[in-house]
């Protein structure tokens, strides 16, 4: 499975878009649930199977989801969730709960994605490379309209749709930016920065979300609160927000280029030269590199290298991607030595 | 994996480092890697969301009258202790078997119990009004904080009107 996506990279890795070197990608998600019947955590097998069904149905009738297609999780592999998790088209919540009558719809280019009986009955997604959130919203906005014509979802006129987790109750969104702050990480200006984002009603979470880790100094950044705002306010201020972040990671970038540029320029041609030429690299380790790589980008230092191949490195080289990429299972020892050598032979092309 | 320094506690960070072309790997518990200067930049940070939710739900089930912890959902068979241990309800109707204490936990999470943005196209005629009063009402409540009574007066005579609509 996913033999043809695995060559296909989604549009949120072609590294266009507004502010495309340090911003990787802007995503929105809806939480929606529909009227009467229970949130997927206490529904029981048959009504799971009939959230499917359902949702599977308004997929069909929508026009907006001519190109597109639906996974039953039964029909899916571990490796094949962790695929998706990796591309950032399931959570890791999805890929956890091993209760069954799970889906998945994916859109054209993988722009946009419907997640069933997660923690919600549907989850909707869609993502874009670049600072576009507003575009972003947009588009989510529209799956909902449209998939609203079919589907009556649970709506309190005090309280907004209603979710599973009081967390997300309100407007359900969750508007959040991926975003690469080398430079704050290195000048330790990022604690001050992100006690700031916190005090104003935004969190920092690592590269997949909720409770995951912080690598290759990726950080995803988006709205705490759901309820007592506007969708389009919640989308304003974290566009405002990041604008201020870029601010701060310019000006930490450009203190490091004026006061250890040999050793910033060193780290960058070090990392280069570890991917081009070395023969076993862990995934945390391809992720620290890479994120060296793409901050040379971003300060010119290297050149001929561009961000879309970086962004390419950073899905393909993931453990699940790797084995898909070259079509057969393999250990983490195989992995580390096949994920050299993938690297080894993209970047010599380059 | 036992940390390497310590070699009681689990390793629970694992370090790469590369220096002159050679790789050490560091595995560490969490205390020995404080010790040793390292230190996750997300530490800190106020999240994740479910403790955050944990620790308020847990103060919020000692003030839960006996009446309430003993009702349950008639829909999902979910009972407000359930939900405390869970931190999930289990349906829609959930919200309006335990509205007045959602209200209240609401307001701590989200500093507000009342729904700002969209809502399904059948109902934004219905919501409309609704959503001119909120938006009115938070208006009102700036001017009479700034002291613009004047504004504030013609605010609550439009506030009037349309809850006469209403």
């Amino acid at each position: 499975m996913f033999d043809e996506m695995v060559k296909k990279e989604a549009e949120w890795l072609s590294g266009e878009g507004k502010n495309s070197d340090i911003v990787l990608s802007s995503r929105v998600r809806l939480a929606r649930n529909i009227t009467g019947i229970p949130f997927p955590a206490v529904a029981d097998t048959d009504t799971r199977q009939k959230i499917l069904s359902y949702v599977k149905i308004a997929i069909d009738k929508g026009g907006a989801f001519k190109k597109g297609i639906f996974y039953n999780s039964s029909e899916l592999s571990h490796t094949d969730k962790d695929f998706l998790l990796e591309r950032h088209l399931v959570s890791p919540e999805f890929v956890k709960d091993q209760n069954g009558f799970k889906g998945i719809f994916i859109g054209e280019d993988e722009k946009i994605s419907i997640m069933i009986n997660e923690e919600d009955h549907l989850r909707l997604q869609a993502i874009r490379s670049g600072l576009e959130i507003k575009a972003t919203w947009e588009e989510v906005n529209r799956i909902d309209d449209e998939l609203s014509k079919f589907l009556e979802f649970d709506f309190d006129s005090d309280f907004g749709y209603l979710t599973s987790c009081p967390t997300n109750v309100g407007a359900g969104i969750r508007a959040s930016i991926l975003i690469h702050l080398p430079g704050l990480v290195l000048t330790r200006e990022l604690d001050k920065v992100i006690s700031r984002i916190t005090k104003m009603g935004l969190t920092v979470r690592g590269f997949y979300g909720e409770g995951t880790d912080v690598l290759g100094n990726l950080f995803q950044v988006s709205n705490q609160t759901t309820l007592g705002k506007s969708e389009e306010d919640i989308i304003e201020s974290l566009e405002k927000i990041t604008q201020q972040i870029i601010e701060y990671e310019g000006n930490s970038r450009a203190t490091l280029f004026r006061d250890a540029k040999e050793h910033i320029e060193d780290k960058i041609w070090r990392a280069y030269g570890i991917l081009r030429y070395a023969c076993v690299l862990t995934s945390d380790e391809v992720m620290n590199l890479l994120s060296a790589l793409r901050l040379g980008i971003g300060m010119g230092t290297l050149s001929g290298i561009d961000l879309k191949l970086i962004n390419q490195l950073l899905i393909l080289t993931q453990p699940a991607h790797l084995q898909k990429y070259y079509g057969y299972q393999m250990n983490a020892d195989q992995r580390d030595k096949k994920r050299a050598e993938l690297l080894r032979e993209r970047l010599e092309k380059s | 994996m036992l940390c390497q320094d310590c070699k009681k506690k689990e390793a629970t960070v694992h370090l790469t480092q590369i220096i002159n072309d050679e790789k050490i790997e560091l595995n560490l518990c969490r205390e020995c890697a404080e010790k040793r200067g390292f230190h996750s930049p997300l530490e800190g940070a106020s999240f994740p969301l479910a403790e955050f939710l944990a620790s308020i739900l847990d103060q919020s089930l000692k003030k839960v009258p006996t009446r309430l912890k003993e009702s349950k959902c008639s829909v999902c068979g979910i009972g407000y202790s359930d939900f405390v241990k869970a931190g999930r309800l289990g349906c829609g109707n959930c919200y309006k078997v335990f509205r007045e204490e959602l209200k209240d936990l609401l307001r701590k999470i989200h500093g507000s119990d009342q729904h700002r943005g969209k809502a399904p196209a059948a109902l934004e005629d219905v919501m409309k009004p609704i959503k001119d009063q909120r938006r009115l009402q938070e208006q009102l409540r700036k001017a009479v904080e700034s002291e613009d009574f004047e504004k504030a007066a013609k605010l609550r005579d439009k506030i009037k009107a349309l809850n006469k609509k209403l």
